[in-house]
């Protein structure tokens, strides 16, 4: 064991208050039993699951509810016992404020489990441990909601497992408090991750904000040569994926390259331990630890069941669960606001603020950009914020895309430094929206023109069988029939014309 | 001087005979500004701008034959996308081709369906499955929403269903609301 102090700083980042102690007080909560869950179908970046239960069926804790549909989506399981009510369209959390399909579970109160499967990875191969995986409905639980098996399996030999512990972002502790009460599972999950990448070695990367977990940390791995620590100061966002990489090794991942290219691959701690229960105990994807804090009068980290409603934790931390309040989902530099409270937990959903309306409506009026450049000096992605913004609003979006609007990370550093209150980052996602779905609608297009020009094709080869089988028919009726045949045809038309000659005579003569 | 005159020959019909032969191995299918003007047309295949499908109208482009506001599948976007490539001043859509709808497409009432398959036959895109006789559906992913199979069914039973804002096809609106910044959320 090590611990790791030189660092390399990136440009950029902010000092901001992390407001992080108000809900680090308590020890991690659970609540009751809710009345019902709530569990949308749709948790994961990728294809939506595959319902794989009736309705009105009875299902036990840890069954499969919905099977990941293809490689990149991911399952989702029963969180508890209980019947399966309804399939509709429900609110959930996401930006749009639009419903989705979700599946309601009526919990039984028994909480009975099915029959767990741990795994034996040390025996079994590498390749079959993964193939477990990708029916675990694991998906990345720092928020990105990337299915977890589809990291494991890469192309690139990888050597080193960074583990990011950073929580970068103000307001959020459910890592922080996962660390200090499962510092043991963190650890072995470690040697699992390691072993199923095939990786020699593992940095956790952590803030330097975070004494109380470092410490449990530091004594656990003390005897490993294998694992080590690697203390970042707080910055945000320091959790970035490409950061904390440059922060802890010095290495730049270039422009549209991956971490694995350079031999790393990255798991955030909540995944690493959502791995351990899988293999370890056979416990599919079903809670996740999560911070619930800003106005409530008690703000807490809650370890709870997908699909527990919102308003039951908000009302246990002590809050308003009323309709119009304001809730950020995420923290306060990327998250987005709430529909509304009744929504169910995801596996994305890391942390809600309670927040007043004056944190999401903005009273000082956005004035138009200086150009002071603040912002660019803050973009830890080194980007020119400015000109993202202006090519943003005004919709040239071509010319967004060459300022590298891609490689926006959505940290909202500059939009926190910028003098002028512009909200930037909502520019940039309008945008990036704009230019995604412009890419669909021309691929979509494209399909449309390949099926045209596909069926032209078709009635073309049709009619020239047509014309070629008429052709075959009559040079096999013989020369003579042939003749007969258009000597006939050559009467009757002969015998037509005259008569439709002699109808108009005789309407001419009327 | 004569082995300068036979080197520049010999250059001249060396880099002929390049030319030529590179005309014919690398022969640009078709007009390259019909395709540039298809890749702008939305592809519904509609007939809408009077001609046949999308490919027509992009040749009756090409040839000076046609305007450029003539697809209203394409919106008032795509005129200015072809007015940009064609160097030509924007114009208004003409309103005479139809108006511009919210992308829609096709559902069959499977119930009603005589399994006719004239629509079968209208669909400019092999989006409709089906045999004589049996019921008919509509493959929605590769619908375009051209309506051209609506006329020839005989009972009926084909509606457009304008498709409905979801959470995969939803986008981040233009930031009209005063939206409070990441600094004053955090410093709050
Ligand atoms: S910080 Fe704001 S005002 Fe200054 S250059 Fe950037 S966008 Fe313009
Ligand atoms: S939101 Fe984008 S442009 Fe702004 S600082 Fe972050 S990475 Fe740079
Ligand atoms: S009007 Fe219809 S057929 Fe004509 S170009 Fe537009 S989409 Fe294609």
């Amino acid at each position: 064991m090590n611990i790791i102090d030189t660092i390399f700083k990136f440009n950029g980042g902010i000092k901001a208050d992390t407001k992080k102690s108000v809900s680090t007080v308590r020890p991690i909560k659970k609540i009751k039993m809710p009345k019902q869950l709530i569990l949308p179908l749709r948790q994961h970046v990728g294809k939506v699951a595959k319902l794989k239960v009736n309705i009105g069926e009875k299902v036990l804790k840890g069954q499969l509810l919905a099977e990941a549909d293809g490689n990149v989506s991911a399952a989702i399981h029963a969180p508890t016992s209980g019947t399966v009510a309804s399939l509709e369209k429900q609110l959930i959390p996401h930006p749009s404020g639009l419903p989705d399909y979700c599946v309601t579970l009526i919990p039984d109160g028994k909480d009975t489990w099915v029959e767990k499967k741990p795994i034996n990875w040390k025996k079994i191969d590498r390749k079959e441990t993964i193939k477990k995986i990708s029916e675990s409905g694991i998906v990345g639980l720092g928020g990105a909601t990337f299915p977890t098996h589809l990291k494991l399996n890469n192309n690139n030999e990888v050597k080193t497992l960074i583990v990011n512990a950073a929580e970068c972002e103000p307001y959020i502790t459910c890592d922080d408090m996962l660390m200090r009460e499962k510092s043991a599972e963190l650890i072995e999950g470690i040697r699992l991750a390691l072993h199923l990448l095939g990786a020699q070695n593992a940095i956790i990367g952590i803030e330097d904000n975070k004494p109380e977990a470092i410490e449990k940390l530091a004594l656990l791995i003390k005897n490993d040569a294998n694992i080590s620590i690697k203390i970042v100061p707080t910055i945000y966002p320091s959790g970035d994926a490409k950061r904390l990489i440059y922060l802890i090794t010095g290495i730049q991942i270039a422009k549209g390259k991956r971490s694995t290219e350079y031999g790393m691959q990255m798991f955030n701690v909540a995944t690493i331990i959502a791995l351990y229960k899988f293999i370890h105990c056979g416990e599919p994807s079903i809670t996740r630890i999560i911070t619930i804090t800003g106005k409530v009068r008690t703000p807490n980290n809650y370890e709870v069941l997908f699909g527990t409603p919102l308003s039951d934790l908000i009302i246990d931390a002590g809050g308003k669960a009323s309709q119009n309040g304001s809730f950020i989902m995420g923290g306060p530099m990327m998250g987005y606001k709430l529909p509304s409270v009744n929504v169910p937990v995801t596996k994305a959903m890391n942390c809600v603020i309670d927040a007043e309306p004056e944190m999401i409506e903005n009273n000082n009026p956005v004035l138009p950009c200086i150009r002071c450049a603040k912002c660019a000096e803050a973009c830890p992605v080194n980007l020119q914020p400015q000109e993202l913004f202006w090519f943003s609003q005004s919709n040239q979006f071509e010319k967004a895309e060459n300022y590298n609007l891609f490689d926006c990370i959505e940290c909202g550093c500059c939009s926190y430094v910028c003098p002028s209150n512009i909200p930037l980052v909502q520019y940039y996602r309008y945008a990036k929206s704009e230019i995604i779905s412009d890419r669909y609608a021309k691929e979509e297009a494209d399909i449309a023109r390949e099926r045209n020009d596909f069926r032209l094709e078709r009635l073309q080869r049709e009619k020239e069988e047509r014309a070629k089988k008429i052709a075959e028919r009559k040079a096999n009726t013989s020369s003579d029939e042939k003749s007969k045949v258009i000597d006939e045809k050559r009467k009757a038309i002969t015998e037509a014309l005259e008569r439709v000659k002699q109808e108009g005579v005789s309407e001419k003569n009327d | 001087m004569l082995t300068s005159v036979l080197v520049v020959l010999f250059l001249a019909l060396l880099i002929g005979s390049i030319l030529g032969f590179s005309s014919i191995k690398f022969k640009v299918d078709g007009d390259p500004i019909i395709d540039k003007i298809d890749s702008i047309l939305p592809q519904t295949q509609c007939g809408q701008c009077s001609y046949p499908g999308c490919k027509p109208y992009a040749t009756a482009i090409a040839k000076g034959e046609a305007d450029i506001n003539q697809c209203p599948p394409g919106g008032e976007d795509g005129v200015r996308k072809l007015a940009e490539l064609m160097g030509v001043e924007y114009k208004p859509l003409n309103e005479e081709h139809g108006a511009i709808k919210p992308k829609s497409i096709a559902i069959i009432d499977e119930d009603t369906c005589i399994g006719c398959t004239l629509c079968i036959q209208a669909c400019p895109v092999d989006a409709i499955l089906g045999s004589a006789k049996h019921m008919h559906t509509i493959i929605e992913k590769e619908c375009t929403g051209c309506e051209l199979c609506l006329p020839p069914c005989p009972v009926d039973c084909i509606d457009m269903i304008a498709i409905q804002e979801n959470t995969e096809n939803w986008k981040w609106k233009y930031p009209v609301f005063n939206i409070k910044n990441q600094k004053q959320r955090v410093s709050h």
